[in-house]
């Protein structure tokens, strides 16, 4: 019998850091088969830490990753990838001198890659304003329109957890409303969603549970629509 | 001495010596616009590989074009593993590491060719070497022409591969966005390795081209790598239009400069026009603003 798993991720009780500063210290986190999950806080509380460690970028200093069971942490960022946990960077990080069809295709390049002709019409039909811009260097296009093609490098790589960080930032209010709505449509067709944002009502009003870190700790967590009427939330983030 | 039939044949001439610097730079430019490193070790790699051709030559009576393939997988593995085993073990991701590391290979490489091979001038002899054909007042010689089509077909190939398969993609995403690539899944490292080793591959097929109707010294590398520095900087750095374009651009100028001012100061075109671009246009022919 296969062992018991309670989620696509689990974090415990990670510590991380930079050189010697450490910035994490001692975060426990958990995203559930099908869920979104919100990781909220404020700029410089660790939340990019957090996910480039989950992503494989740095080694943590400390604790467990467990994603869909195996212990991920300290891997190299390839594996990662290639085992279904995708990170979709903060500041869009898409190829600026390749095309969107080439960026897209190497959303694909560690896997996904059997299926790449019919993930890059899917993508396509998910983003039209993608297709419109199919051959045009990715430097040229528009920061909403980067963020789509970000997103859709993401979904090439057919992710079991897809790690959204930052997806609204430096977007205008009509396209952050066309992005939260992109993502709870992700998420109806079953994708696990780890979801990192500033931009707290919209987060709370989409995902099914969130986390608040603060200054390298886990300040807050519970239902998201609790959390939405936690009058120390309120407080902090939306100053009533 | 300004026939226009002459100064058609120096121009051909030019371009046909052109190849070989197109070939030299585009490594060159490749290894920079990856890495973002100067290889301050391509002279030396340049050398090692004109040595190989010819004592494959001399040893097993390998025709040197013959030798081109083995040639120029032997110098992608050499490349790789100098990348891998060294060049990228001991720099730690830190730029200036790298370019210590390849100048003190070049030194290492260029000693060790003296130690072994001698200071002796080695020449291949093969029966085509003096062979041409005339076209008008123009005296091709054929092992340049041969050098001429080599060096676009290896380009072509090289710019076919860039551009379609998923390597020369993730090359080409690992020069600008290193990070997005990781996050994308690529082995940046590997793909640096790569990339350096497809560099020194491009030497392996100048020494190939070269050896025919050049000599070769443990000091043969720094006439080519020089004039290579130059191309890229003229192309623009990281261009590999730039490049090829600026590779045939230099051979055109030293053969028409050593026309009108003789083989002596023939060089100081190649000067002049580095000069004069850089003066209007400060990032090369297609140079991107940085």
């Amino acid at each position: 019998m296969a062992p018991q798993r309670c989620c696509v991720l689990e974090v415990g009780s990670l510590r991380a850091g930079y050189g010697a500063i450490e910035i994490l210290r001692g975060v426990d986190l958990t995203v559930g088969a099908g869920e979104i999950v919100a990781l909220l806080g404020s700029n410089g509380a660790g939340k990019s830490t957090l996910n480039n460690n989950i992503s494989g970028l740095y080694r943590p200093f400390g604790g467990t990753i467990r994603f869909d069971g195996t212990d991920i942490a300290g891997v190299a960022s390839t594996r990662i990838v290639e085992a279904g946990l995708i990170q979709v960077p903060e500041g869009r990080r898409v190829f600026p001198n390749l095309s969107v069809r080439d960026n897209l295709e190497l959303g694909s390049y560690r896997r996904g890659k059997p299926k790449r002709a019919q993930n890059l019409e899917r993508v396509a039909t998910l983003f039209p304003r993608l297709r419109e811009r199919w051959m045009q260097p990715a430097g040229t296009l528009s920061g909403g329109e980067q963020q789509m093609l970000a997103i859709g490098r993401g979904l090439m790589g057919e992710p079991r957890l897809l790690i959204l960080d930052e997806p609204s930032l430096g977007l205008s209010p009509l396209l952050v409303e066309e992005m939260f709505t992109l993502i709870g449509r992700l998420n109806t067709d079953g994708l696990a969603l780890l979801l990192v944002e500033q931009n707290v009502v919209q987060s709370l009003a989409i995902a099914h549970r969130a986390y608040v870190l603060e200054n390298g700790r886990i300040a807050l967590s519970g239902k998201a629509s609790e959390l939405a009427q936690n009058p120390e939330l309120r407080k902090s983030y939306l100053g009533h | 001495m300004f026939d226009p039939q002459i100064l058609i044949a120096g121009v051909l001439n030019g371009l046909l010596a052109g190849g070989i610097y197109v070939l030299v730079a585009v490594g060159l430019t490749l290894i920079y616009g990856v890495l973002h490193i100067i290889n301050f070790a391509h002279g030396s790699l340049l050398m090692l590989a004109m040595y190989a051709v010819f004592f494959l030559w001399r040893l097993s009576g390998i025709d040197p074009y013959l030798a081109l393939p083995i040639v120029v997988a032997g110098s992608f593995v050499f490349g790789y593993l100098l990348y891998r085993g060294l060049i990228g073990r001991l720099s730690h991701g830190r730029d200036e590491n790298i370019l210590l590391l390849t100048l003190g290979v070049s030194i290492v490489i260029d000693n060790a060719a003296l130690l072994f091979f001698g200071g002796d001038t080695q020449t291949v002899e093969v029966p085509y070497a003096g062979d041409a054909i005339e076209i008008g007042a123009a005296f091709l010689p054929i092992p340049k022409l041969i050098s001429f089509g080599a060096a676009l077909l290896i380009c072509l190939v090289l710019g076919l591969f860039m551009a379609r398969t998923d390597t020369g993609k993730a090359i080409r995403a690992v020069a600008r966005e290193r990070q997005g690539a990781r996050l994308a899944g690529i082995d940046v490292e590997k793909i640096f390795a790569i990339s350096y080793g497809i560099g020194i591959a491009c030497l392996g097929a100048a020494a190939c081209l070269l050896m025919p109707t050049f000599y070769v010294t443990p000091q043969s590398g720094y006439a080519f790598v020089l004039v290579a520095f130059t191309t890229v900087v003229l192309g623009g750095m990281g261009s590999f239009v730039g490049a090829a374009i600026g590779g045939f651009l230099i051979g055109v100028t030293e053969s028409l400069g050593g026309l009108l001012l003789g083989e002596q100061l023939g060089q100081i075109g190649i000067s002049l026009i580095f000069i004069l671009i850089l003066l209007f246009k400060p990032t090369g022919l297609f140079g991107s603003k940085a």
